[in-house]
């Protein structure tokens, strides 16, 4: 029942009096209003913008936010008006609802952001009304499209485990995944180019043996046209059975219009191969180097602009076959007309109807080729009628085509776009997360650094490190590092993992210390990266918090670690065990002041740097307990 | 030119009901002052208002017509039929038999409906059931409300609805009503007789608190 219809209900109960006197039966019992209150207004306050209403307004549709005991939350008791967080301009329409019964979904609203209020707020947005009920579905279409299409794109990403053959036909698809597709890519490109040519070039005229007549080239150098086109056809064979193995589905494959292409064009050389000389069937094998030119639809691997064209075309089919429908008909008609008017003139080309649709083909098209003519009045009065409807049924149809085509283009191109656009976004949420992950990091040495500080009471330091990260910050760190106590493991950085993950098996613990002049270099390069000073301080020790097992140190590390633009070296961290040995560092400290909300990959060193700090690490077993960073 | 001129008339007929539709939708109309409804009818202010309230929301012209009001009524009735009854109602209310109800026709004949004595009831369902506001109620008028009646029902009831079931009812009513036998019931009769059935008084009070 609509909600202004509710109004009336009183007026239809009271009309309900009319039974009376003729009801044989006693009536119920009417139900009673409990607590009866009157109508009051109630204050909407969404950020900002008061909206105020009749309290049985919304009423209406108890089971929306507003209209259970859900907006009670919202109460502000202070101000004892009903607040919302939420856009203003949305809750219009939101609120317009509940007024007249009817959802109207505004053309300038984004559709998601409509999406989200109206799921806010407890509605259905199939109640939507009619008059926008389109739109709203139009534009919800769009974008489910247009997600999907990011979805899609996801699929060019790397998986981790790929099988060769996955592999290969990736590369196959994607020339642009990895170098040896791409030469793969260019060098059938030439091949499919340079069979193309041969077949032109043979067909020249180059030169003449002087007692016959001029030679076409292809019989002239018999031999070495011949070995280009089996050069050709063997690469071509040898790809068409690359992409038969690496291809997911074979027969699906086969059967794709790519293969059928590709199967036309090496197939004439094959069967040339196997009857040769035997007169009957070279006539058909001549005719069978004719689909050697089908090797240029090759191409269209090459070539995006060519599938679109492909695609366009089969797309326009029903457009395309009007087109054929309409010009048959008419061809026909005016054939017809013109054998008949011609029919009197002396020495008429126009010796039959089919012989006509040559005339009327050529005039419909506007060619004119002039080797058919009318001659009679009626011939040309009709001519003429000819060709300008000629005209006009053959532009019907071809904008259609040309604004599929251009429809198409344009979503290409937009693909494209939101391609390179999406690469920047997940490059940007990349940057985020590592930089938050590793702010975290960061921000566990800097702790543990401040508990050293806070030993030799350095209180400079001190001051330098205790920039205020904010309150949600650390509580978000914190919470991190509950995590690393409960499990026991630590958070590294993703490239660390995959080194130390490849060096499993190598590393020995005790046997692995580098020499100072190594970790000098390491140091070099860690801190010189971003500070500019430089300083050979040894670096300190590992950097496992107290209860934890002292991670391994790869001296290859820093070459990884190069690898990342955004990284820079913390080669800082005392763990509680070293905290005795040493906690002076102001070098690394100023190597690391520098950073603060960058990278970090916490490198343990080895307790090589120090004697004494052999006697503190525990000759522990070289385990592994890194555990890689998840999405933080 | 008598071609000419029936061409004329049939052009000017097709655009007449298009001009007129155009005039009833732009046709407005005011209520009376509050105070001079307060004082026709037994609703308090604030009742008046939020009466108005509703009634303006579903009709903003300020006039019901008809079919307007066929279609408020069949919303309470979704099973059966109710365009019937709905338009014995509509005359009911109009008092001035103009073809729409005004907000003061409305509120009027609620306020008999719901704050009348049991007499004004009566005399109110009287009039309903007069169709031709003889004074007099005939079996045809009886049977035609009947019908109406039964039609809101429907078709999905228990027991069946028979086709006679209408007709039955009447002569029951008519057996009840029609003291002097004389094929018609009067005012008098009908209040006379339903004074004395208690369910029908019990039942009169019933829509007392609607508002």
């Amino acid at each position: 029942m609509a909600a202004g219809v509710a109004a009336w209900l009183p007026f239809a109960r009271a009309a309900a009096i009319g039974w009376m006197p003729v009801a044989n039966l006693p009536m119920p019992v009417a139900p009673t209003e409990k607590n009866k209150r009157q109508d009051e207004l109630i204050i909407l306050n969404v950020s900002g913008r008061r909206f105020q209403t009749w309290r049985n307004t919304l009423d209406r549709y108890p089971d929306t936010l507003l209209g259970s005991s859900e907006k009670e939350f919202f109460f502000n008791e202070d101000t004892k008006e009903y607040f919302f967080d939420r856009d203003p301009d949305v809750f219009r329409s939101v609120l317009n609802f509940y007024r007249t019964g009817k959802l109207h979904y505004p053309r300038y609203e984004c559709i998601s952001s409509y999406d989200e209020e109206l799921a806010f707020f407890g509605i259905v947005p199939e109640i939507i009304g009619d008059c926008c009920y389109e739109e709203y579905k139009d534009r919800k279409r769009e974008n489910a499209e247009r997600l999907m299409d990011d979805q899609e794109d996801n699929k060019d990403a790397k998986l981790p485990n790929m099988t060769f053959r996955e592999t290969m036909w990736r590369a196959f698809e994607n020339p642009h995944t990895s170098t040896m597709a791409l030469v793969f890519y260019y060098v059938t490109g030439f091949f499919i180019a340079v069979s193309v040519l041969t077949n032109v070039v043979e067909t020249v005229p180059c030169g003449s043996v002087p007692n016959m007549k001029e030679v076409p080239c292809g019989e002239r150098y018999t031999v070495a046209f011949f070995c280009m086109d089996t050069a050709c056809v063997m690469i071509f064979t040898v790809e068409y059975l690359m992409r038969l193995f690496a291809a997911p589905n074979r027969y699906r494959f086969m059967r794709s219009v790519m293969s059928i292409i590709d199967v036309v064009a090496i197939l004439p050389y094959y069967i040339g191969l196997v009857m040769t000389d035997n007169e009957d069937v070279s006539g058909a094998f001549v005719t069978l180097r004719v689909f050697r030119v089908f090797r240029i639809f090759k191409f269209s691997r090459h070539s995006q602009g060519l599938r679109i064209l492909g695609y366009t075309l089969k797309s326009c089919a029903s457009e395309l076959g009007f087109l054929l429908f309409s010009l048959t008909m008419a061809i026909i008609i005016f054939a017809t007309v013109m054998f008949y008017a011609e029919k009197g003139s002396t020495s008429s080309k126009f010796t039959s109807i089919p012989a006509s649709f040559w005339y009327t083909i050529v005039t419909m098209t506007t060619l004119g080729y002039g080797d058919m003519v009318p001659k009679t009045i009626a011939g040309k009065i009709f001519g003429s009628i000819c060709s300008l409807s000629g005209v006009l049924v053959i532009a019907l149809p071809v904008p259609v085509i040309v604004s599929n085509f251009s429809r198409i283009y344009h979503q290409n191109q937009r693909a494209d776009k939101r391609r390179a656009q999406k690469k920047a976004r997940l490059a940007r949420i990349r940057l985020s997360k590592t930089g938050s992950s590793n702010a975290f990091l960061h921000s566990k040495r800097n702790g543990l650094f401040n508990e050293a500080l806070e030993l030799t009471g350095s209180t400079e330091d001190e001051k330098r490190l205790s920039k205020s990260t904010s309150l949600i910050e650390s509580q978000h760190h914190h919470l991190l590092h509950c995590l690393e106590k409960t499990t026991n493991h630590e958070f590294v950085d993703e490239q660390y993992y995959q080194q130390s993950y490849l060096e499993a098996g190598l590393q020995n613990y005790p046997s692995q210390s580098p020499s100072l002049s190594s970790q000098d270099g390491v140091t070099g390069t860690c801190c010189t990266r971003r500070s500019k000073k430089q300083h050979h301080t040894p670096l300190p020790n590992a950097s496992a918090p107290a209860h934890m097992q002292p991670l391994k140190h790869t001296h290859t590390h820093p070459q990884g670690l190069q690898e990342l633009s955004t990284i820079h070296i913390q080669p800082l961290s005392t763990s509680r065990s070293s905290l005795n040995m040493r906690v002076e560092e102001p070098a690394p400290l100023n190597c690391q002041s520098s950073q603060i909300t960058t990278a970090i990959i916490s490198i343990p060193t080895p307790p090589v740097t120090t004697p004494e700090g052999d006697a503190h690490l525990p000759a522990a077993p070289t385990l592994q307990n890194v555990v890689k960073v998840s999405a933080l | 030119t008598v071609f000419v001129v029936w061409l004329v008339n049939t052009r000017g007929r097709q655009r007449a009901p298009s001009d007129s539709d155009l005039e009833l939708s732009t046709v407005r109309h005011q209520p009376e002052g509050l105070d001079q409804l307060q004082a026709q009818t037994k609703f308090t202010r604030k009742e008046l208002q939020s009466l108005y309230r509703g009634f303006k929301n579903e009709c903003p012209s300020g006039l019901v017509d008809e079919e307007t009001f066929k279609s408020i009524y069949s919303q309470f009735f979704p099973q059966g039929d109710a365009s019937t009854y709905a338009h014995f109602l509509f005359n009911a209310f109009d008092i001035d038999r103009n073809g729409s109800i005004r907000f003061e026709d409305f509120v009027i004949g609620l306020s008999v409906l719901l704050r009348g004595s049991v007499t004004e009831k009566l005399n109110w369902a009287f009039n309903l059931y007069d169709i031709n506001k003889d004074g007099y109620i005939t079996k045809e008028e009886m049977l035609a409300i009947m019908k109406s009646i039964y039609d809101m029902m429907g078709r999905y009831t228990y027991p069946c609805v028979r086709d006679d079931a209408p007709s039955e009812h009447v002569d029951k009513f008519f057996q009840k009503m029609d003291k002097n036998r004389d094929g018609v019931v009067t005012i008098e009769e009908f209040i006379e007789t339903c004074q004395k059935d208690e369910n029908i008084m019990n039942s009169m009070q019933l829509f007392e608190n609607v508002i």
